[in-house]
């Protein structure tokens, strides 16, 4: 039986090696020595690239020059004229919640120990989604929090935080995450939104148990997904984007009933005025592209008016007052933070810094 | 020694004898496939269970609208799976067509730490999938050839075996690195591109290539036709597509396609479960390790079983058990029990169709024909699988869940009764 030396066998083995059994011996150690030597060197290169990924890690949990200092403090809901939001400056302090002065929002920094991915608090109620990677699978939880960012109560979640809003008087929690089944033969990717009724401690798990009406009929479709709820005053109504057969609509829902209706379609991610009147949102300028403008939408009107910032937002607007929008973009040349900047509701003026480094806002 | 440098049938190896465990009576170059697609596995089941959490926090996208996309690219997949099932055949090197797949693959890994917009994303998964049809059709043929007729679903099993344990411990890995380095993305995809390049290394020194495997087939080539090794006619477009009038493989491409056809995809089943069976929220991430857990451990035995009892047997068995899973799914029972059932029967309808198929067409298709055999038999299968996702969501949008899904399982309980029919033992097969 000859015995071909297989091309990938490496240089070495030539044909010529003196008989059959010495041959094949030397190429299966060549072989052999040839994997025990990538394996050294791939297990390098990937220790370094996990050792620099941590250094990497450490760094960004060291203080850098350019941001406004950070202290620990304690912060309440009930403090009035400040801005809440989750601190993305590089320190300790990273991912925890802070406020700053409304009056003063690049002035120094009051952080608590509690870290969110996401935050939002009105009438002294908060909410936290946190996302912690575990060893079989993301732990992913909501945390109710009280006036003092006590946590009250732990909601477990299905995914990805995504997004979180509290209604106007406090009782209502409305959370977004992206869910994904990890099946290893597709990806699967879905939202899910849930709603709290804090009074009754009642969880809707999913926005999608609730009726839809789309264009005046009742709808039914396996694809249907809601996020980006945002309330109205009444602790009723709400008004969110639902997603099906690949286009986007602002739904107005009533809690009570458990419906939603469809209104104006391409609206994500809404955001109500103060006054009830307008709606924030990002609006797809392409479709299949993840480009946004932001716009505000007369509820009453249907009119959109543009708004002054010209880079794609792609965030759940916050209302700082009835004249003010501030929305997070990605801090330029650094995609990992955000800061956080604010636009005249109305079209006009120009987008003005409001807090770098930052994300969440919730003003009080 | 004897690891690779064998393809004689097991048979005929006196190594196999010595040898215990479920490797036993395995042809050396399935263990070694087996151990590339678990070292393959571990690198891209890592970038998978990350691959969310990454376009949600780091790249900041909204990831809907890829459930879609991912439909799209099994498609692709399936039908390069053709192109590579035909030209492994072709040039007669199941070897280059499976380390090209591979390599592709491979190459991907890194590239996803450049891909900054959706599009590039997009662009660098679909060459991913790419690499993968290419290489599952020689890759199985390669497992098919080196095994003797009565051994093939051991030898599947093995190779799914393995082949899911790596599925398992790729998102492991990943979580481990995450935990190392928060938000080390880039490190996720820096360790899977080295476990990948691993991987097709493994295949580069282990596998046998076109000389030995070819070595049998090319004796005979010789002495009939009395030219160099290397001029036997190279197989024809005509040739493969003439595989089509062997009734057997029309049989079980058909078969494959129709019981496809009817068979629901994971995502739905999981999706089915949370909202039939109230899975809680946490545990929605880990329904697929239920399934994973069943095959893996079931893998080997049932392909002994098909070797034993009769590969269409335990092929439509598998299918028995899906349909009490759908079952068991439409009756919803609120017993704990339930879930775990379902898993249960989900990851045996796996260990019983997903080797059984490709060991049963052994005895059907011509050596020289093999991987084309394989990839028209899967590529049926995938695609009516594509088909039957499209439909369960517009009966699901149209009448709901519980008809869609039950629609679903009077489909499958014809299907498998005609599968039963048209597959019955003819001529000796099994």
């Amino acid at each position: 039986m000859t015995t071909t030396p297989t091309p990938d066998a490496g240089p070495k083995a030539t044909p010529h090696t003196t008989g059959n059994q010495g041959n094949q011996m030397t190429s299966m150690r060549r072989r052999l020595l040839v994997l025990v030597a990538a394996v050294l060197v791939l297990a390098g290169v990937g220790t370094g690239v996990v050792l620099h990924a941590a250094d990497r890690a450490d760094r960004a949990n060291q203080p850098h020059a350019g941001y406004p200092t950070v202290s620990a403090g304690r912060l309440s809901l009930g403090q009035k004229s400040r801005v809440m939001f989750v601190n993305a400056a590089p320190g300790p302090h990273r991912t925890a919640v802070a406020s700053v002065p409304s009056t003063d929002p690049d002035g120094s920094r009051t952080a608590s120990s509690l870290k969110c991915a996401r935050f939002y608090a009105a009438a002294g109620t908060g909410v936290c989604l946190q996302s912690n990677p575990g060893v079989l699978k993301q732990s992913n939880r909501a945390l109710l929090l009280d006036a003092d960012l006590r946590t009250k109560r732990t909601f477990p979640l299905a995914g990805t935080p995504s997004r979180a809003r509290v209604s106007p008087s406090g009782r209502f929690v409305a959370w977004t995450v992206f869910v994904s089944g990890e099946s290893y033969s597709s990806a699967f990717f879905s939202t899910r939104t849930s709603i709290l009724d804090t009074r009754t401690m009642r969880l809707t798990p999913s926005l999608e148990t609730f009726s839809v009406i789309k264009d005046g009929e009742s709808y039914h479709a396996s694809d249907i997904n809601f996020w980006g709820v945002t309330f109205a005053s009444d602790d009723d109504t709400f008004y969110a984007t639902l997603n099906t057969a690949d286009k986007t609509y602002l739904v107005r829902g009533s809690l009570s009933r458990r419906t939603v209706t469809t209104r104006v379609e391409n609206v994500e991610c809404p955001s109500l005025s103060p006054d009830g009147t307008r709606v924030a949102f990002k609006k797809r300028v392409l479709s299949r592209t993840d480009l946004w403008h932001e716009y505000v939408l007369d509820l009453r009107t249907l009119r959109e008016t543009p708004l002054a910032e010209r880079h794609s937002v792609d965030d759940q607007a916050t209302w700082l007052d009835n004249r003010t929008v501030a929305y997070a973009l990605p801090t330029s040349g650094n995609v990992k933070t955000t800061d956080l900047w604010s636009v005249p509701a109305d079209g006009t003026g120009n987008p003005r810094l409001l807090i770098a480094g930052a994300s969440s806002p919730a003003p009080l | 020694m004897y690891l690779t440098d064998r393809s004689q049938p097991a048979q005929a190896d006196p190594g196999q004898a010595r040898r215990r465990g479920p490797g036993r009576g395995v042809a050396p170059v399935v263990l070694v496939l087996g151990t590339v697609s678990l070292i393959t596995d571990i690198s891209s089941e890592m970038v998978t269970a990350v691959l969310p959490l990454y376009l949600v926090t780091t790249l900041g996208f909204s990831p809907l609208g890829f459930g879609t996309l991912d439909g799209v690219y099994n498609g692709v997949s399936a039908l390069v799976q053709l192109t590579g099932g035909h030209l492994a055949d072709r040039i007669r090197n199941h070897k280059l067509l499976a380390g090209l797949g591979y390599g592709l693959s491979a190459l991907c890994k890194p590239l996803l730490l450049f891909a900054g917009s959706i599009g590039t994303l997009g662009t660098v998964l679909a060459l991913e999938r790419t690499g993968k049809g290419l290489r599952t059709a020689p890759r199985d043929a390669m497992i098919s050839l080196s095994t003797p007729a009565g051994n093939q679903g051991r030898a599947f099993g093995v190779h799914r075996a393995m082949d899911t344990t790596g599925a398992m411990l790729g998102p492991l890995a990943a979580f481990l690195i995450l935990r190392a380095a928060a938000d080390g993305y880039d490190a996720v995809f820096g360790v899977s591109a080295c476990v990948a390049a691993l991987g097709v290394l493994v295949l580069v020194l282990f596998v046998p290539g076109k000389a030995k495997e070819n070595r049998a087939a090319e004796k005979e080539s010789r002495a009939e036709e009395e030219i160099g090794p290397d001029a036997k006619p190279p197989v024809r477009l005509r040739e493969a597509l003439a595989l089509l009038r062997i009734p057997r493989l029309r049989a079980l491409a058909g078969c494959a396609a129709l019981l496809g056809l009817t068979t629901v995809s994971d995502a739905f089943v999981y999706l089915l479960l949370q909202r039939r069976a109230g899975v809680g929220e946490q545990w929605f991430t880990l329904l697929p390790l239920g399934t994973a857990v069943v095959f893996l451990l079931l893998a080997v035995p049932v392909g002994s079983l098909a070797d034993r009892i009769g590969r269409r047997t335990v092929f439509l068995a598998g299918h028995a058990a899906l349909l009490t899973a759908y079952a068991l799914l439409l009756w919803a029972p609120a017993v704990p029990a339930a879930v775990p059932l379902v898993l249960a029967l989900h990851g045996t309808f796996y260990a019983a169709t997903d080797g059984v198929l490709p060991a049963a067409l052994s005895a059907v298709v011509p050596e020289q024909l093999r991987a084309s055999g394989l990839a028209i038999v899967g590529t049926s299968q995938a695609l009516a699988r594509f088909c039957c996702s499209l439909a369960f969501g517009a009966a699901w949008t149209m009448w709901g869940d519980g008809p869609a899904l039950a629609g679903s399982a009077v489909g499958l309980l014809c299907c498998a009764a005609v599968a039963g029919m048209v597959l019955r033992p003819a001529g000796g097969h099994r």
